[in-house]
């Protein structure tokens, strides 16, 4: 019999403790395929900040390192100078890189670090039990915002894609959805680029993943797929913001 | 060997590269700015990488990716640069990863002022993270002390894998001494550390297990069987790293306990003590924590008082206090917020106290 | 033996390489020498100062509050520190901007026009290099050959025009 599909060998067999419904295990396995592609997998360090998938590197197949809140990018940008022909990621909740961290991303695209950032954008606060984060929607419901969030009261979501993208060091940003097969797809050719402009040495990429979180968002599976599309993609428009002319 | 005329700052950095730091990280502040400009321009000559942080948060995260990554990491800082480094001192304290830092301490509370201070001594012994940690301190009273403190702390934080602190003042930093400089060492290669440090993250290559470095442990029970493990190491440092030295003759009616610049200013007091007729003794920590308990085993029956002299509210004297034991009475002789007693004061207050025990 | 000087100034006049050179000349002939500035923005526009001290012995403490070599290079620092003199030191005044003389009557004084002096050279710049010149040959504290061999490490190759300039200021009054 032909094998038509395989999980990338850049994922542990073992099962992962994110939620039913959950996109991180999407985007961890898209990463690890893109890794496993480029022939990249044992050659590759990767941090995991506080936040759900601080426990990232249960499932990640890779040398890995956990990171203080919001501090990823700081820690990449001191494992990159260690080992400038290694490829360095990091993996951040919104809390995480567009609250908390929000100096250390700056600054590390600021520097034009050759490391990249996957930022996977679910609104929502999930590890510490569904308060409001940066990008929570207007109207959205949160623990810190149970009526929903009001601009008066908590200011306009922010956009970490079209932030980045003014600055000069982040020659990669893109937005991309994991809400439909399509999507995914594209997201992957994302990561995929993400991950050449680093090799190529361009300077700071970035994927920002429009995410789900059916738990925190009160939502069953196949309706936090309807949030992001009804919801999260208007506000949060997907494509390319920035990219070297080769690419 | 050749001597040198150095200020302060700038021979802990080159210290720091001679020592073989690859990797410096930091973010401007009074009184060690000559530190991170030193390495703006040294450290790439020695094959180095130095990174102007955003801050000193950043700085200290920068500093525990690159040694994770098995890089031998240098910062520098100043006291309230400390206080924001205490998030990364605790993570790196806990997952085990190897720096050498440096405060170049001034007066605090708050913002405080930028004149020598030793009020960090609690945030330096005690740790000012979160959590059941320790941190190696060593307290160098000359640049030459400082030199090779920080020459030599490199293996000392790479052979327990934990941070270790050089704590000096602005005084040091901004004052030049002759000094010798040690050999320069050579900067580890991708393939020694791999093999020195088979824990690093370097990328899993041919390595049969991945390397993971990790802080979180939710479960309770691991979590103590972890801080169990740290604590077992931090008893062999406690044995292994602890200095002190003495001074005077033996059987002083007056023993003074000081730490670094302020030794020094002591040292000169009991030169006035010895002119005015009292016999003074000294005893200097060069390990703050650990605490040369042992030390005080000497003090005599003839001994009538101990005094802590610190730039410090009375931080030393806790530990003074603990190693005296209620055997003699221990006194205070201090000032704080930048403020340098002179020698003379020192005696005068010293032989004000010893009257007042008549 | 053991020499304490003070040296003061305002920001711009070089007061901190005065004392670098003299610490540095010290260090050659092989004596224990300290050099501690005042730092912090006391340093902008305000006074500079900086302390050596030159022992045969150890130097414990780096810091002092009484000094056997006093030199001013403006009015504010006469009358800041003219009290740390020890009875019998020498202080050096900088008369080409000091008019004032001091009040003290137990210590050796030594007139020195050094911006005066520097501006006949046509380097008024190097009126420090004409005082240091004077407080060496006046206390003899290091010699002039060592001070000598101190500016020609600090201007070394390339700067031979700097050094010809300074050479002469710090000679000019030998």
């Amino acid at each position: 019999m032909k094998q038509v599909f395989a999980i990338t060998r850049g994922m542990l067999p073992v099962d992962t403790s994110y939620c039913p419904g959950c996109t991180h295990g999407v985007a961890h396995r898209l990463i690890m395929e893109c890794l496993e592609e480029l022939g990249e997998l044992d050659n590759t360090i990767a941090v995991s900040p506080i936040g759900c998938s601080i426990v990232a590197h249960q499932y990640m197949n890779i040398d890995m390192c956990e990171s203080a809140h919001g501090r990823a990018p700081a820690v990449a940008s001191g494992i990159r100078r260690v080992h400038p022909d290694k490829v360095v990621f990091t993996y951040q909740g919104d809390g995480d890189l567009a609250s908390i961290g929000v100096g250390e991303i700056i600054h590390a695209a600021h520097r034009g670090e050759k490391v990249t950032t996957f930022f996977i954008n679910n609104a929502i606060y999930g590890m510490t039990g569904g308060q409001m984060a940066p990008t929570t929607l207007l109207g959205q419901r949160a623990t810190t915002a149970i009526n929903g969030r009001t601009k008066e009261s908590n200011g306009s979501p922010l956009r970490m894609c079209e932030l980045l993208a003014t600055i000069d060091g982040a020659v990669f940003v893109e937005r991309v959805a994991l809400n439909s097969p399509g999507n995914v797809r594209k997201a992957k050719k994302a990561v995929m680029k993400a991950f050449e402009v680093q090799k190529n040495g361009l300077g700071f990429s970035f994927v920002e993943f429009l995410s789900s979180c059916p738990t925190n968002w009160g939502r069953a599976p196949y309706e936090a797929m309807e949030f992001i599309k009804e919801e999260m993609i208007p506000y949060y428009p997907l494509g390319n913001f920035r990219k070297p002319e080769e690419f | 060997m050749e001597k040198v005329l150095m200020k302060g700052n700038e021979a802990f950095a080159e210290a720091a590269i001679r020592g073989g730091a690859g990797f410096y990280f930091g973010y401007p502040i009074t009184p060690q700015n000559e530190i991170p400009e030193y390495m703006s321009h040294e450290l790439e000559k020695a094959g180095g990488s130095f990174i102007q942080a955003e801050s000193e948060l950043a700085a200290v995260n920068m500093a525990y990716g690159a040694a994770a990554a098995g890089g031998s990491v240098f910062i520098s800082t100043s006291s309230p640069g400390v206080a924001l480094m205490q998030e990364g001192i605790s993570f790196m304290c806990s997952s085990e990863v190897p720096v050498v830092m440096l405060n170049v301490s001034r007066g605090g509370p708050g913002v405080g002022g930028i004149q020598p201070g030793q009020a960090d001594y609690f945030q330096a012994t005690r740790g000012g993270g979160n959590g059941d940690y320790h941190v190696p301190v060593f307290a160098p009273a000359s640049i030459q002390e400082a030199i090779d403190m920080i020459y030599g702390a490199f293996e000392i934080a790479d052979k327990y894998q934990n941070p270790v602190m050089i704590l000096a003042d602005g005084m040091l930093g901004q004052m030049m001494e002759p000094v010798s400089l040690p050999e320069a060492k050579r900067m580890a290669t991708y393939e020694e550390i791999r093999a020195n440090k088979p824990w690093a993250i370097t990328g899993k290559g041919p390595r049969s297990e991945r390397n993971v470095i990790k802080s979180l442990r939710l479960q309770p029970d691991v979590l103590e069987a972890h801080i169990h493990r740290l604590f077992e190491k931090y008893d062999r440092m406690e044995k292994e790293l602890v200095r002190y030295e003495t001074y005077g003759e033996p059987d002083p009616e007056i023993v003074f306990v000081a730490f670094g610049t302020v030794a020094r200013l002591v040292a000169e007091t009991m030169d006035i003590l010895a002119e005015r007729g009292y016999k003074a003794g000294m005893i200097r920590p060069v390990t703050l924590w650990p605490f040369p308990f042992d030390a005080f085993a000497r003090i005599s029956d003839k001994t009538r008082l101990v005094v802590s002299v610190e730039l410090s509210m009375g931080q030393l004297l806790t530990d003074v206090k603990a190693a005296v034991c209620g055997r003699v009475p221990v006194g205070l002789i201090n000032r704080t917020g930048g403020v340098v007693p002179t020698p003379v004061e020192i005696a005068d207050r010293a032989i004000k106290q010893l009257k007042a025990l008549d | 033996m053991k020499t304490r000087m003070f040296f003061a100034g305002s920001g711009g006049q070089g007061i901190l390489l005065m004392g670098q050179m003299i610490a540095k000349a010290a260090m050659l002939e092989g004596r224990e020498v300290t050099f501690m500035p005042s730092y912090g923005p006391e340093m902008r526009g305000g006074t500079a100062n900086c302390t050596v001290i030159i022992s045969d012995k150890t130097i414990s403490c780096p810091l002092i509050s009484e000094t056997d070599i006093l030199v001013v290079m403006n009015k504010p620092s006469l009358i800041r520190f003219e009290s740390m003199l020890t009875p019998g030191g020498t202080l050096f005044i900088n008369s080409s901007l000091i008019a004032e003389s001091p009040t003290r009557d137990d210590i050796v004084i030594v007139n020195v026009p050094a911006n005066d002096r520097a501006a006949e050279l046509g380097i008024e710049k190097s009126a420090n290099m004409v005082m240091l010149g004077a407080v060496v040959n006046g206390t003899g504290v290091v010699s002039m050959e060592s001070v000598d061999r101190v500016l020609g490490y600090i201007f070394s190759e390339g700067k031979a025009a700097l050094y010809s300039v300074n050479h002469r200021a710090l000679h000019i009054n030998a």
